[in-house]
């Protein structure tokens, strides 16, 4: 059975930190690019700018590009055959985040929710855990900031709302976050499970290639359509105003109970950080 | 958009008085961070009648928690935060003399009403925009608050830090009809 050692996922924590405040995706720095392009408002135009602007200084400088580094996110991928050792998983993740938020730069944003003392070194981190078949570990780091995450908001619809309903939960949490979450934004989607399972699905729906269509053509095809009804509401970048309020929208379904229809709206600023390893 | 308006601080009423939203500010001179936990405390100081560790008058409060500063560096990344979790705070200090709060988003009714009450303004920086930001940052320290980490009080010495005049001091705000005039959504 392959084995790896836990000190190995704690440096390639360490490192996916800091790159992921760093730099952003070439995916999403295309989509950035594309709004400029289509963006027809003084503002919207000018803000897109800035935000291009912004991604050429944090890399000359090698500092982060919003200062809000986030809660850390990671998801794991873990091959049944594949078998951990030297150490505490958990721990381990925690010391990468520790590490690569202290030296980095990064800010440490995480607290209690209750004395809202601050633990002073980012952690513990937010840990997905699937296992997957095969022998690898994939390791996917995606700091989320709390301007788009508090935006955020999840729905139990009825059935009877069905597609309608999906749009018009989204439309109006788009309107509602309004300026807020720093639009244009990405639109993470869950949609069916549980509660639990849709809130991780937009969450998961965050990590795919930005503005790539879901493979199942239905899916795809309401993705569309809520790009294009979110993109009438004006907001525009920064909320001043304009045309592109969303530059992707990514939806993820699952089977849900015959009662049910969870809807889970990841709000995601146009900071969409995430970097992965495959160990 | 408009030419740019250079503000020197401590601001004039009358150069507060000339601007108007959507109008783009260059802001140089000194302003004081205050987020979250540090208005919760500057509010409950001045509800008790305490001393603040800053001046309030004809100051200028920026809402951002920066990221640590790299060696022989004054800050780290800068943009500013979400202002409407300070909205709860915002009219009280506004009535005891702030006149300029630096954010991003959108404010409350509540908030838009005290700054036209006071002839107080709000502008905007881009949120994301930090490093971009960062680098009108000429000086920071320390003031107060020092347990809060990130969220503590700091003075920054500032020069063109570019800013959009989201409030003015007529009460008119961009928020409501920016996006108006691209709304596209059927009634």
């Amino acid at each position: 059975m392959r084995e790896i050692e836990v000190g190995r996922i704690t440096e390639a924590v360490a490192e996916l930190c800091i790159k992921s405040c760093l730099y952003l995706g070439d995916d999403v720095v295309a989509l950035l690019r594309k709004a400029k392009a289509e963006e027809s408002s003084d503002f919207g135009s000018y803000v897109l700018d800035c935000l291009l602007e912004n991604l050429e200084i944090a890399e000359q400088e090698q500092i982060p590009l919003c200062q809000d580094t986030g809660m850390t996110v990671v998801f794991l991928e873990i091959g049944q055959d594949l078998h951990l050792v030297g150490g505490d998983l958990t721990e381990a993740v925690n010391e990468g985040v520790r590490r690569g938020y202290q030296e980095g730069y990064l800010r440490k944003s995480v607290l209690s929710p209750l004395s809202r003392i601050n633990t002073n070194d980012n952690t513990p981190a937010v840990i997905h855990t699937k296992i997957v078949p095969g022998d690898q570990l994939k390791i996917s780091v995606a700091p989320k900031g709390a301007g788009s995450e508090n935006m955020s908001r999840l729905k139990m619809l009825k059935p009877a709302d069905g597609l309608e309903g999906i749009k018009q939960f989204v439309l109006e949490t788009v309107l509602e976050a309004g300026a807020s979450p720093c639009p244009p934004l990405i639109l993470g989607i869950g949609i069916g499970g549980t509660m639990e399972k849709a809130a991780l699905m937009a969450k998961e729906a965050l990590l795919r290639k930005a503005g790539a269509p879901s493979p199942d053509p239905e899916v795809a095809q309401l993705e569309a359509e809520i790009l294009a009804l979110v993109n009438q509401t004006g907001i525009g970048p920064q909320g001043l105003g304009g045309k592109v309020t969303a530059m992707a929208v990514h939806i993820e379904t699952y089977p849900t109970h015959i009662a049910e229809l969870p809807v889970a709206v990841n709000i995601q600023c146009h900071a969409a950080r995430h970097q992965e390893i495959i160990l | 958009m408009s030419k740019i308006k250079l503000i020197e601080l401590p601001a004039q009423q009358e150069q507060l008085d000339e601007l108007t939203i959507g109008e783009l500010v260059h802001l140089s001179g000194v302003i004081y961070t205050a987020r979250d936990a540090a208005h919760k405390r500057l509010v409950n100081q001045l509800k008790a009648g305490q001393p603040l560790p800053i001046p309030l008058k004809n100051q200028a409060i920026f809402y951002v928690g920066p990221s640590p500063a790299k060696p022989g560096r004054g800050i780290g990344s800068c943009g500013p935060t979400t202002s409407g979790r300070m909205d709860s705070y915002a009219p009280l200090l506004l009535d005891a003399g702030l006149k300029i709060m630096i954010g991003k988003g959108q404010r409350s009714a509540e908030v838009i009403a005290a700054t036209k009450r006071n002839k107080a303004v709000y502008l905007v920086g881009i949120g994301g925009a930090a490093a971009l930001i960062s680098q009108t940052v000429k000086a920071a320290e320390l003031v107060d608050y020092a347990d809060l980490g990130t969220e503590a009080i700091h003075r920054l010495t500032v020069e063109k830090m570019p800013l959009i005049v989201a409030i003015d001091t007529k009460g008119n705000d961009l928020f409501a009809v920016g996006p108006q005039q691209y709304r596209t959504l059927p009634d």
